[in-house]
């Protein structure tokens, strides 16, 4: 049996959006920008996709840039925000559990004479919204919160700091990465006092090489590339049309029996923790229920290596991560979980279980029962 | 300009009767290593000599690049061929050659000429004196030195006249093939290929055998083991890689014996694994990155003690080697970046805090009869889960 629970990775694409891709890339290839039929045609799926995210985002047409994906999109909304906004103030806001692709960009704006904040979180990895009040000043130019954390799943609340920061600083822009969030919740910029929100299509179960910014209308962001003047001149170069309408066929499918769809994910996410409590000397990290996202478990095992306890269960067919796929490759323990003040012991034993529409109970039942044979069967065999 | 290579080999010339097997073999790695580039071409063997004639477009430093890794070679000289049309068109020739090949011509230099064909007009020495002549009308900023030239030009009467100037280094060593065949014990790690390397060198061909530990080690840290066979394969032609699933071993002395001296019985179970590879595949001896004192495994008593399982030659051509001097050569070999990606090895997962570095062979032997019960069973189902990569350079 093969259960892929590493959907926070990447996730499977759609069929419908495969083949629609298809289409565009042998049959409708053109250029929107192309004056005759074949550009007409390309640029019919151009408007699709607009529509589409549009009326999911519940925002105008105008406000939405397609980008290669969430590191870029991240990276427009910071460093363009810093660098249209840079007379106003030179002082930002974050959390310490962002992903890198907004850690990275603050760091060098740090190098480039701005200032960061870090918000730090609690054990379940919520900021405080006193801290980020008083945090806010006259020349914070941005905040930039996620909406769903990557390692532990997480969910901030987006509304309520949305609304403070307005009523601090109604100058400072909020920037939300809802790469894990998107498709998961509906998130509506307008209401939740938004101004950029980062999204990634092969999250949900979209294409690789494809995201979105949404930018709100009059929100000031410098390009970070220039060229033909694409999507308002805000990032230049042939629009990925293949990207963006497999990007909106993905959203279309998501959005469409999402309530439904993310009730039996927080089913099987609740089977799943009950299934990781049996074993003895675990912990859960994260929120529980329906205040973490419906789609990620992170639980630390003690005395097992995560990634020995990783290949054991690919061995049995199951695909799980140890932290965090991005993070995985690099030698360092997460930054998240020790924001969260996982024990050291415990920083290299965390396994990332990830979800997604596709996940059946019987998977799920299955990796809860090896996972009660391999758990005892590793901790016998240890470095002394 | 060059479509053709002369090969200059040092060692092999004077092996005797056996000349020719070296030749042969020499030839084998030439046209084994040029495979890898674009173009065709064509070795050949004529007095003596090894040539390679370009007999399509080619890149140059592809080519020089792919020669620098046979082993067996001394020097890789550029050369240009030109028909005999009388000592007139020869002088035109040779100052058009020069022209070619040096821009600054600021430099001093000597004729050596060589008949094959002792049927030329000229003998060696006029040949010298004339060209001489001819070169320094054409270029007044040429002067002669005969004792210490920077520029120092063979003219070879053959069928076709030869000049060469150029010498490139080769890595010297002998043909890899000549020297029977040997099993490399190769880990993920800095040494072990630098060690494989270094044998190859002699003419040796390797085979591999790598010991994984799955679920303990992954599948990236078997990749990096091909990856760095690839490295030892692009001199030493292709590696024949075993990979042994060691897992359960390694788990079973877990179990029966003392965890400190886990690591020495581990590897001596590692030896006796490799050497009954390497008898059944005609290898002549075993190869290990080991150098005295590196690590508790191998100090002198430790080395002792692993030593001790096998009756076949264990080389260990790094034995005397500081660590930094093996990194130069990693780095040399192109090894080192692939040997430092951070994938455990089945050596490590394992290992105790503090491991004998004394151990006493007495006590070791002693403690492997805990093992008796299930060893050789398990000994047996890992040489069965053997599985053969072949990895092409």
């Amino acid at each position: 049996m093969e259960v892929y629970l590493d959907n926070s990775a990447t996730t499977a694409c759609f069929e419908e959006a495969a083949q629609l891709m298809h289409r565009i890339l042998c049959e409708d290839y053109g250029n929107p920008s192309s004056l005759h039929h074949k550009g007409v045609e390309a640029e019919a799926y151009l408007r699709y996709a607009y529509e589409t995210f549009a009326k999911i985002l519940k925002v105008n047409e105008k406000e939405i840039f397609f980008t290669s994906g969430g590191t870029e999109s991240d990276n427009i909304a910071l460093v363009g925000a810093a660098m249209a906004g840079h007379r106003t103030g030179r002082h930002l806001i974050t959390t310490r559990i962002e992903h890198p692709a907004v850690l990275q960009p603050m760091s060098y704006l740090e190098g480039q004479g701005f200032e960061v904040t870090y918000l730090s979180v609690d054990r379940q990895g919520k900021i405080s919204l006193e801290e980020l009040e008083q945090a806010i000043r006259p020349d914070t130019i941005v905040v930039s919160i996620m909406y769903t954390n990557n390692e532990i799943g997480t969910v901030q609340p987006i509304a309520e700091a949305g609304a403070l920061i307005k009523s601090r600083n109604p100058k400072t822009l909020f920037h939300v990465d809802a790469v894990q969030g998107f498709g998961k919740a509906r998130i509506h910029p307008g209401k939740m006092h938004i101004d950029m929100l980062s999204a990634s299509a092969h999250k949900i179960h979209g294409p690789k090489g494809i995201g979105l910014l949404y930018l709100r209308e009059g929100a000031k962001v410098s390009p970070i590339m220039y060229g033909g003047g694409q999507q308002r001149g805000l990032r230049s170069g042939t629009e990925n049309l293949p990207g963006i309408a497999g990007f909106a066929k993905a959203a279309e499918l998501v959005y469409q029996d999402l309530e439904q769809d993310i009730d039996r994910m927080y089913a099987l996410r609740e089977k799943l923790t009950d299934g990781v409590k049996r074993v003895e000397e675990v912990t859960v990290n994260g929120c529980p229920g329906m205040e973490g996202a419906p789609h990620i478990v992170s639980a630390s095992f003690r005395g097992v290596r995560s990634e020995v306890l990783l290949h054991a269960l690919e061995e049995r067919g199951i695909y799980v991560s140890a932290g965090s796929a991005c993070a995985a490759h690099k030698p360092q323990p997460s930054a998240t979980l020790r924001a969260i003040g996982v024990e050291k012991e415990l920083l290299e034993s965390t396994i990332r279980f990830s979800l997604s529409g596709f996940t059946t109970d019987e998977e799920i039942a299955y990796t809860c029962q090896n996972l009660e044979e391999i758990v005892p069967k590793l901790r016998r065999y240890t470095r002394h | 300009m060059y479509k053709s290579f002369l090969i200059k080999y040092a060692e092999i010339g004077v092996k005797g009767k056996n000349r020719y097997l070296f030749e042969e073999a020499l030839v084998r790695q030439i046209k084994y290593a040029l495979k890898k580039a674009e173009g065709e071409f064509a070795v050949r063997r004529t007095d003596g000599r090894i040539y390679v004639d370009a007999q399509s477009e080619f890149d140059f430093d592809e080519v020089v690049e792919s020669l620098k890794k046979v082993f067996g070679i001394s020097g890789i000289c550029p050369v240009v061929y030109v028909e005999d049309e009388g000592f007139e068109k020869l002088g035109q020739d040779v100052v058009r050659y020069i022209g070619d090949v040096y821009a600054d011509r600021n430099k001093s230099f000597k004729v050596a000429a060589r008949r094959a064909r002792k049927n030329y007009p000229l003998n060696s020495m006029q040949i010298n004196e004339e060209l001489g002549g001819v070169i320094l009308d054409a270029y007044p900023e040429m002067h002669v030195d005969v004792h210490r030239p920077e520029i120092l030009l063979h003219v070879e009467i053959r069928d076709k006249i030869y000049l060469y100037s150029e010498i490139i280094p080769g890595p010297g060593g002998m043909p890899v093939g000549t020297g029977g065949k040997a099993m490399l014990l190769l880990s993920g790690g800095i040494d072990s290929p630098v060690a494989g390397w270094m044998i190859a060198k002699r003419g040796v061909k390797i085979d591999a055998v790598y010991f994984h530990a799955p679920p303990y080690t992954s599948e990236r840290a078997k990749q990096k083991v091909v990856d760095l066979a690839k490295k030892v394969a692009a001199y030493a032609g292709p590696v024949w890689l075993h990979v042994i699933n060691f897992t359960d071993i390694q788990l079973y002395i877990y179990d029966k014996c003392p965890h400190d001296e886990l690591t020495i019985i581990m590897r001596r179970y590692m030896m006796r694994i490799a050497e009954h590879i390497a008898a059944e595949t005609e290898c002549l001896g075993l190869i290990t990155g080991e150098s005295i004192g590196q690590v508790a495994s191998q100090t002198m008593a430790s080395l002792a003690a692993t030593n001790e399982v096998c009756t076949m030659p264990v080389y260990r051509p790094l034995i005397g080697f500081d660590k930094m001097e093996i990194v130069d050569i990693a780095e040399k070999i192109d090894s080192y970046e692939t040997s430092i990606l951070p994938y455990e090895d089945c050596c490590t997962i394992f290992v105790a805090k503090h491991p004998v570095t004394k151990p006493n062979l007495n006590i070791i032997k002693r403690h492997e009869q805990n093992l008796q019960e299930g060893i050789e069973e398990l000994v047996a189902k890992a040489l069965e889960t053997d599985e053969v990569i072949v990895v092409q350079g």
